[in-house]
């Protein structure tokens, strides 16, 4: 099924990408924008743009030989051709089946080698994030879900509800002009009692963070998407421990007069965190569009990054791989929250 | 002409008071969920007799010290927005001059509010939201934007200046500035400053409310007629239906939101006309609903049935055509006489990709409360008693489902806002110059460390508008559980 899929998603990437008026918009900037239509065609026809969009699809899959053609001068361009190569050196086949990933028209290298150092940029981005998303949203949850209805029930529940109505473009926009200003918000105000050193608290952009990451730069993009994804983890745990809460064996325990603080941390704790894994699981995905706006919004190369040039530019291949990695993460953490549910659940264990 | 400040001359008296309580309000709350680990709980002991004995302990002065705060804060508020309104405008500062420009909209409020709470008990679902603070908050958040948007979309009357107007030297400037070379009956000042295109950041954060209000609310519903539609069967039968039915809406939630924005709405895109064609797959499903509903309930009384149904559809059809074709696009089918309106191809790609992106999710939803339901004794009670599959989905089910679906209705056009912002914040779909919420987000957080208001009210707006959406399904979910 998850092979079904990823090859549908794949095709219809495919075949958006190859209509004629986005070739078109490839070829023209690849070539140069005031091409004659003649020339754009000449273009795409030589490099194998203009077959069947089924043909193109299995030669990028590796099934049939990529497109060549032999220009009067001997040189060959075509699908397999890459810059450097000499005419003999051109491999007929040239697809994810070889493991070739194919060529990325922007950045003009391997699309391989260029996603692979953005997906350890945005690895790096995503571990933080989670180590700040998590915790922070399960102790929330279980604080709030523990008595439910009291004061810090409500106030907190209002904070959860507050964090998933706040969009990334939207707290980054905040949290960029009250901490990341030089002329507003609180680094002025610091600077002046002599806090900090510097006139900003953090930094707007996690450009350097990509060699290097502080707790200056990395700050604000790793706080902005662990809120919108923080408030809707809480929301799962709160309801999942009210429940518990409410179950016979926490009454049981109770009328033995076990003290609260025991039954919330023996009894009802892990049970309670049965359907948060789940829910945890799921959102990796439902993540990955606030990498993208993260990404872009702190001009952070990963893998977000990515995927708006490729998708700007029209970089086919590249966008292709950046589908089928998206298309990966999703499948398999729909699998691993499949295979966790069980394991954490003993009541489906045994049955 | 002065510069306007925040709250002017009225403000150095009524400042320090604002700031005072404030300050105490934060400290009482501070101290009131530190207190609630600490001190006993309140508990008021109910006797047999059915009196109460109110707990006077350390707990219950606390919530009643941060209650009355609460309404000294909230009575501070009202009476900057009154001063707004009375006084002239270089009493008051900024703040008085929005709270007068919007004037129409507290008046439409209260009158709201007076005449729900007034009736609540005859209202239903909608009387009982009014019983929740929560609620009543998120209601009163979301009113505020709808009524924002009715008053500047249809009247022309919030905005202080046309949204797309530049006028030079005013920009990038700060809040308040005054405008330069003001002719007769202009506006005298940029309320809340000028973007880098030197636009008034006021009018552009109220006009696109109004745009905010034409799409999300009926894509919202497009997308609940789809994902009805389809998930009804595909719970009710199950089997094969099923199995594909749910493929597809895996396949297209599977994708990354934004990948599918990038593929569906680009220029060249929109130049192919898939988009058009989307739009009539896609809106050709209300019509189905309209008909199959109308159908399953009057199919016995044909007398009634076929003038209603022949009327509902002559209608509905032409509103599809004249939603579907549009002069120069790629479906052109109906003569320009007959065509109601034309819905420039932005919007409509914007629209559509919106309503694609939601009908899964609702479909999925509607399918797990259809599998549900149908196990109820009522359903076996419709199917004994010889009603078709139709009637049972929609006029036994469907009504079943209604409070999970209003909740999640609520809920979605919030994420559907969200969806139209992340739209304008790619800058996809929409003209660049549109004053929508999400486009204006994009334009101001180039110079943000530098200029953060132009960016940070569309941010605000955004935000409380999605904030009372969910509020106002918290509410309802609260009080349609107590049924």
């Amino acid at each position: 099924m998850m092979v079904v899929t990823a090859f549908c998603l794949t095709f219809i990437v495919f075949f958006m990408t190859n209509l004629y008026p986005n070739l078109e918009k490839l070829a023209k900037s690849q070539g140069n924008f005031r091409m004659s239509d003649e020339a754009v065609a000449s273009y795409l026809g030589d490099r194998g743009y203009l077959q069947p969009t089924p043909v193109k699809y299995a030669q990028w899959l590796g099934l049939m030989p990529g497109y060549v053609t032999v220009k009067e001068d001997g040189s060959k361009v075509g699908k397999c051709v890459r810059p450097g190569m000499t005419p003999d050196d051109v491999p007929a086949y040239c697809g994810i089946l070889q493991g070739d990933w194919g060529f990325s028209t922007q950045a003009k290298e391997p699309v391989a080698n260029v996603l692979g150092s953005r997906l350890v940029n945005t690895g790096r981005l995503m571990f933080w994030v989670m180590v700040v998303m998590v915790p922070s949203a399960l102790i929330i949850g279980v604080l709030a879900g523990m008595r439910e209805g009291s004061r810090t029930d409500r106030t907190l529940s209002t904070v959860s509800i507050l964090s998933t109505a706040t969009p990334e473009y939207v707290s980054g926009v905040i949290f960029i002009a009250l901490l990341a200003s030089t002329r507003y918000g609180l680094g002025p105000w610091l600077n002046e009692m002599g806090l900090i050193e510097g006139k900003a608290l953090f930094k707007g952009t996690a450009k350097t963070a990509m060699d290097k990451a502080t707790l200056e730069n990395f700050t604000l993009p790793v706080l902005t998407v662990a809120l919108y994804g923080m408030g809707y983890i809480a929301r799962m745990t709160r309801a999942s421990m009210a429940e518990v809460m409410t179950a016979q064996y926490i009454r049981t325990a109770r009328l033995k007069g076990v003290s609260f603080r025991n039954i919330v941390v023996k009894h009802a704790l892990r049970n309670a965190l049965i359907a948060p894994f789940t829910v945890i699981m799921l959102q990796f995905p439902w993540l990955l569009n606030g990498v993208v706006i993260v990404e872009v919004m702190f001009s952070y190369n990963g893998f977000g990054w990515q995927l708006v040039n490729a998708a700007g530019n029209n970089d086919i291949e590249m966008l292709l791989a950046v589908s089928v990695v998206s298309v990966m993460v999703v499948l398999v953490t729909q699998l691993i929250s499949d295979i966790g549910y069980v394991y954490l659940n003993p009541r489906i264990r045994i049955s | 002409m002065e510069k306007l400040t925040w709250t002017g001359s009225f403000g150095t008296y009524m400042d320090p008071i604002f700031v005072t309580v404030a300050y105490v309000f934060l400290a009482l709350v501070a101290v009131q969920i530190v207190a609630s680990f600490i001190l006993a709980p309140v508990s008021d002991t109910i006797h047999k007799d059915g009196t109460i004995t109110r707990d006077r302990g350390p707990n219950a002065l606390i919530g009643m010290a941060v209650k009355y705060v609460l309404l000294a804060l909230v009575a501070l508020v009202a009476i900057y927005i009154v001063a707004g309104i009375v006084t002239p405008v270089e009493t008051t500062g900024i703040i008085g001059a929005i709270a007068a420009q919007l004037s129409p909209v507290w008046l439409a409020l209260i009158v709201t509010f007076l005449l729900s709470i007034v009736y609540k008990r005859r209202l239903g679902l909608y009387g009982k939201l009014f019983d929740s603070m929560i609620g009543m908050i998120g209601f009163g958040l979301v009113m505020f934007w709808v009524y924002t948007a009715i008053f500047a979309g249809l009247f022309d009357m919030i905005g202080t200046h046309d949204p797309l107007r530049q006028v030079s030297g005013m920009k990038n400037k700060i809040p308040g500035t005054p405008l330069s070379g003001a002719e007769e009956g202009d506006y005298l000042w940029y309320l809340l400053g000028g973007d880098n295109l030197a636009r008034d950041v006021f009018s552009r954060m109220i006009a696109g409310s109004w745009i905010v209000m034409q799409i999300a609310p009926l894509a919202t519903l497009f997308a609940f007629m789809v994902g009805i539609t389809l998930g009804l069967p595909a719970g009710y039968y199950g089997g094969r239906l099923d199995t594909i039915l749910s493929f597809l809406a895996n396949l297209i939630l599977a994708f990354p939101v934004i990948l599918l924005f990038y593929l569906l709405v680009t220029p060249e895109i929109v130049e192919t006309g898939i988009p058009n064609y989307m739009a009539m797959v896609l809106f050709i499903f209300p019509i189905i609903f309209l008909a199959v509903l109308l159908n399953s309930r009057f199919y016995t009384r044909p007398r009634l049935r076929t003038p209603l149904l022949t009327a509902v559809l002559v209608v509905a059809f032409w509103i599809y055509l004249s939603l579907i074709s549009a002069k120069g696009s790629a479906i052109a089918v109906l003569p320009s006489y007959l065509d109601l309106f034309d819905i420039p191809g932005g919007i409509l790609v914007v629209f559509v990709s919106v309503v694609f992106v939601n009908s899964p999710t609702v479909f999925r939803i509607v399918r797990g409360l259809a599998m549900d339901i149908k196990t109820r004794d009522y359903v076996a009670a419709a199917q004994t008693r010889g009603e078709g599959p139709w009637y049972i989905m929609l006029w036994e089910i469907l009504p079943n489902a209604r409070g999970p679906l209003i909740v999640d209705f609520c809920l979605r056009i919030g994420y559907t806002t969200i969806l139209l912002g992340t739209l304008g914040f790619f800058g996809l779909g929409l003209p660049p110059e549109s004053p929508d919420w999400g486009s204006t987000i994009n334009d101001g957080r180039k110079l943000l460390s530098v200029y953060p208001h132009p960016a940070l009210p569309p941010a605000f707006a955004l935000l409380s508008l999605v904030l009372g959406l969910n509020l106002l399904a918290d509410g309802l979910r609260e009080e349609s559980l107590r049924d």
